[in-house]
């Protein structure tokens, strides 16, 4: 038995044979807006997390599609919205510079200091 | 971007290493994480596909927004449909975690490059079907989509919890809906037991080909993109389905199908994939027309999208507000 | 991973377990604990009938904007369409059940059967001539510039009508109207935007928001004169007198488009209310015919 489709994705029976012909439409001259992520404060009290992201023209325009499509427009919480390509990283090739030293730099733990047993309150 | 760094192997070797123990200890790969190519590549084709498959399955029902039948019904199907836009979003923001660009996705998708799900090239014929369709056909989702909430890549693995939790509300919709209609006159339950007629089957099919014929699940499972194989999910589902079928009054259209005592499973017939092709094949128009709308919102509003390009260029500079 | 669900389950808790759904679509019920009783001095007839102009407003211009639905620039712009639609729905059921509950159902119950709820028979079952829509909803949605314009009008009417409408002696109508305003001012804004950024855009775009304004501009004139059912309606406290709203409409409308830089034409001459009175072109047939389609297919189910 042969079949021509596979299961992957949330929806399945995704079709594995050749492409369905259609006329190419020359590509239209397009400039795509800019990639957003997204930060939502679901209460009072929790921080921003960052819930996604969106493209949108400009700024203004992000917020807003953020609160329409992140949050359903419900109000209260408070939204943050950057331009991917402003948020600097740790790259993973810098994981050891940046994230190893609390494992080799003992001092920063409290029990690299040798304290007498009978000094109170340590 | 990358700083060369000193003190860290570098090699594939090494890389491919740390990646197969992460995977090996049920951790989330992240979007700066090495990855294998192939494992990036799977998953930019999964997530896109998955991602087109939500907004072309805007369409089916989308066809009734106009014509619901109770106003109630259309703020429901409304918010159902615009839900799956919000899904196509989510999944696009998942795949270009991993370096896949939305607009080069949706030209793959409008040039046929990428696939959907081709139970959206199933017509919706009556009323009943947006109800069925949300039993069934997002029945069958969830069960699909319940073990990606633990897929290795851990932005799919999010996007996914958000989706699964708002499926599971389309799914007792479309129940409920068809509970109302089983209630109502004659003609709206011969409508429901149509439309189950035609959506069963089709919906068992979504799991994919029986695993002995699967040949990509076993990589997908290795890598902790797959959490279950299609044969175990499509009995899982079926197990789920029948007693819900038989609270709503319908037949399941399968002679076949029993309760076997010994495994405590619902048996069900052989599925008739000729018949599948026969049917995705003839709705040729269907797939047309699916692609035609998408192809036409992109390209009659491309001026939209170059307006505002072209006037946040005009007013960059202008601060709307500063985080707090 | 709890923690990763977290920023969901506060959303969730806040709005009981409404926020998996867009927003308007919570069948809480936003009229729970407000008097019902039409007040003293005030005919029910005219009260279900000023009703009916509001809600006929909310339910056509839905219509149009559900239209966009699968079609609309971004998927982002898809989303907010779909918002605004649910909010105008939800204002229009509100306003029909307000209507049918002071007894003004028109010729809906001699076609639809008991069990169907009022908003629904009132929404299904009347023809066009029984609708009291403006011409300014009914109209074509045109491209993408003339529906933001359209947009924009619409919800600057309704706006400025609704803030003044919160003070009505209808206890009903002032809660539907209190609901309503955040609801249109979001509305407003988000039409604004678009339109300062066609107008402030691209040549192309600049010249097709100033076709749409141009379009929808001669359709105000059917939206500020008052019928005789409003006049008695203001002098009894209930409705707001639309020549009252004229100068904010204008003012508001005048703003965006010359920041929009967008030529501003004259003002329409006042006419004699046209769709308030029942009288439609042929677009709005043609509208009903798919809205009440089905429902008129199957006058005894409900759904």
């Amino acid at each position: 038995m042969s079949t021509d489709v596979t299961a992957e994705g949330g929806h399945g029976a995704i079709p594995t044979g050749p492409e369905v012909p259609t006329t190419t439409s020359p590509s239209v001259a397009r400039r795509d807006w800019p990639l957003y992520e997204v930060f939502v404060r679901g209460k009072r009290g929790l921080n921003h997390v960052h819930v996604g992201s969106l493209h949108a023209p400009d700024d203004e325009m992000a917020v807003h599609a953020a609160r329409d499509v992140y949050t359903r427009r419900n109000e209260g919480v408070s939204i943050w919205v950057v331009r991917a390509a402003d948020i600097t990283a740790s790259s993973p090739d810098e994981k050891d510079p940046m994230f190893a030293p609390s494992g080799d730099k003992v001092y920063r733990h409290p029990t690299f200091y040798e304290i007498p047993e009978d000094v109170p309150h340590m | 971007m990358s700083a060369p760094t000193l003190d860290r192997p570098t090699d594939e070797a090494a890389l491919q290493q740390q990646f197969d123990a992460t995977i090996a200890a049920d951790r989330r790969i992240e979007p700066r994480d090495w990855m294998p190519e192939g494992y990036r590549k799977t998953l930019v084709r999964q997530i896109a596909q998955h991602a087109h498959s939500e907004i072309i399955g805007m369409q089916p029902e989308g066809d009734w927004l106009l014509a619901a039948p109770s106003l109630r019904r259309k703020a429901i199907l409304l918010a159902k449909v615009q839900d799956e836009a919000g899904h196509g979003m989510y999944l696009y923001s998942a795949a270009e975690t991993l370096g896949a660009d939305r607009a080069d996705l949706t030209d793959k998708l409008i040039e046929s490059k990428q696939k959907y799900s081709s139970i959206f090239n199933y017509p919706t014929l009556t009323y009943a079907d947006v109800g069925v369709i949300g039993w069934l056909v997002d029945g069958a989702a969830i069960c699909n989509q319940v073990p990606l909430c633990r897929s290795s890549y851990g932005p799919y693995a999010r996007a996914m919890i958000r989706i699964c939790k708002e499926e599971s509300f389309h799914q007792r919709q479309g129940y409920e809906l068809l509970m109302t209609m089983m209630s109502g006159t004659p003609a709206q339950r011969a409508m429901v037991q149509d439309a189950v007629d035609r959506w069963w089957w089709p919906s068992l099919m979504m799991f994919g080909p029986p695993d002995d014929d699967s040949p990509n699940s076993a990589q997908s499972m290795a890598w902790g993109i797959k959490r279950h194989s299609n044969d175990e999910l499509r009995q899982r589902y079926v197990d789920m389905s029948v007693p819900q079928a038989q609270f709503l009054g319908v037949t399941l259209p399968d002679p076949d199908l029993h309760f076997d005592e010994e495994t405590g499973h619902w048996r069900f017939g052989a599925i008739d994939w000729d018949e599948f092709k026969r049917v995705v094949s003839g709705n040729g128009p269907a797939n047309a027309e699916r692609i035609r709308r998408r192809r036409a919102a992109r390209d009659d509003n491309a001026w939209v999208t170059e307006a505002a390009t072209a006037y946040a260029a005009k007013h960059a500079g202008a601060a709307v507000g500063s985080a707090a | 991973m709890p923690h990763e669900e977290t920023v969901y389950d506060a959303l969730d808790h806040a709005h009981g377990g409404e926020g998996h759904w867009a927003f308007g679509t919570g069948f809480d019920e936003p009229l729970a604990g407000v008097d019902t009783t039409v007040p003293d001095g005030v005919d029910p007839a005219d009260l279900g009938a000023y009703c009916l102009m509001l809600g006929d407003d909310a339910l056509v211009l839905a219509q149009r904007l559900t239209q966009w639905i699968t079609a609309a620039p971004e998927l982002e712009e898809e989303v907010a369409i779909g918002n605004t639609a649910l909010d105008l729905l939800g204002q229009a059921r509100l306003l029909l059940a307000r209507a049918g509950s002071v007894g003004v159902l028109g010729r809906s119950r001699e076609r639809a059967t008991d069990s169907i709820p009022d908003e629904d028979a009132l929404a299904y079952f009347r023809d066009a001539d029984e609708f009291c829509n403006t011409g300014l909803v009914e109209a074509e949605n045109g491209d993408f510039g003339q529906t933001v314009v359209r947009l924009l009008v619409a919800s600057t009417v309704r706006l400025a009508v609704f803030a003044r409408l919160r003070e009505s002696r209808d206890p009903v109508l002032a809660a539907i109207a209190a609901k309503g305003v955040n609801e249109l001012a979001y509305h407003r804004d988000h039409a604004a935007r678009w339109v300062l950024r066609l107008g402030d855009g691209t040549a192309e775009s600049h010249r097709r928001a100033q076709d749409g304004v141009d379009a929808v501009w001669p359709l105000l004139a059917d939206v500020l004169t008052a019928t005789d059912v409003e006049r008695r309606l203001v002098a009894a406290g209930v409705a707001v007198d639309p020549a009252d709203v004229r100068e904010e409409v204008r003012d508001v409308l005048t703003t965006v488009l010359e920041r929009a830089t967008l030529r501003v034409p004259g003002w329409p001459a006042d006419t004699p209310p046209r769709g308030r009175a029942g009288k439609h072109g042929p677009e709005l047939t043609a509208l009903l015919e798919t809205l009440q389609g089905l429902a008129r297919q199957h006058p005894a189910a409900t759904w």
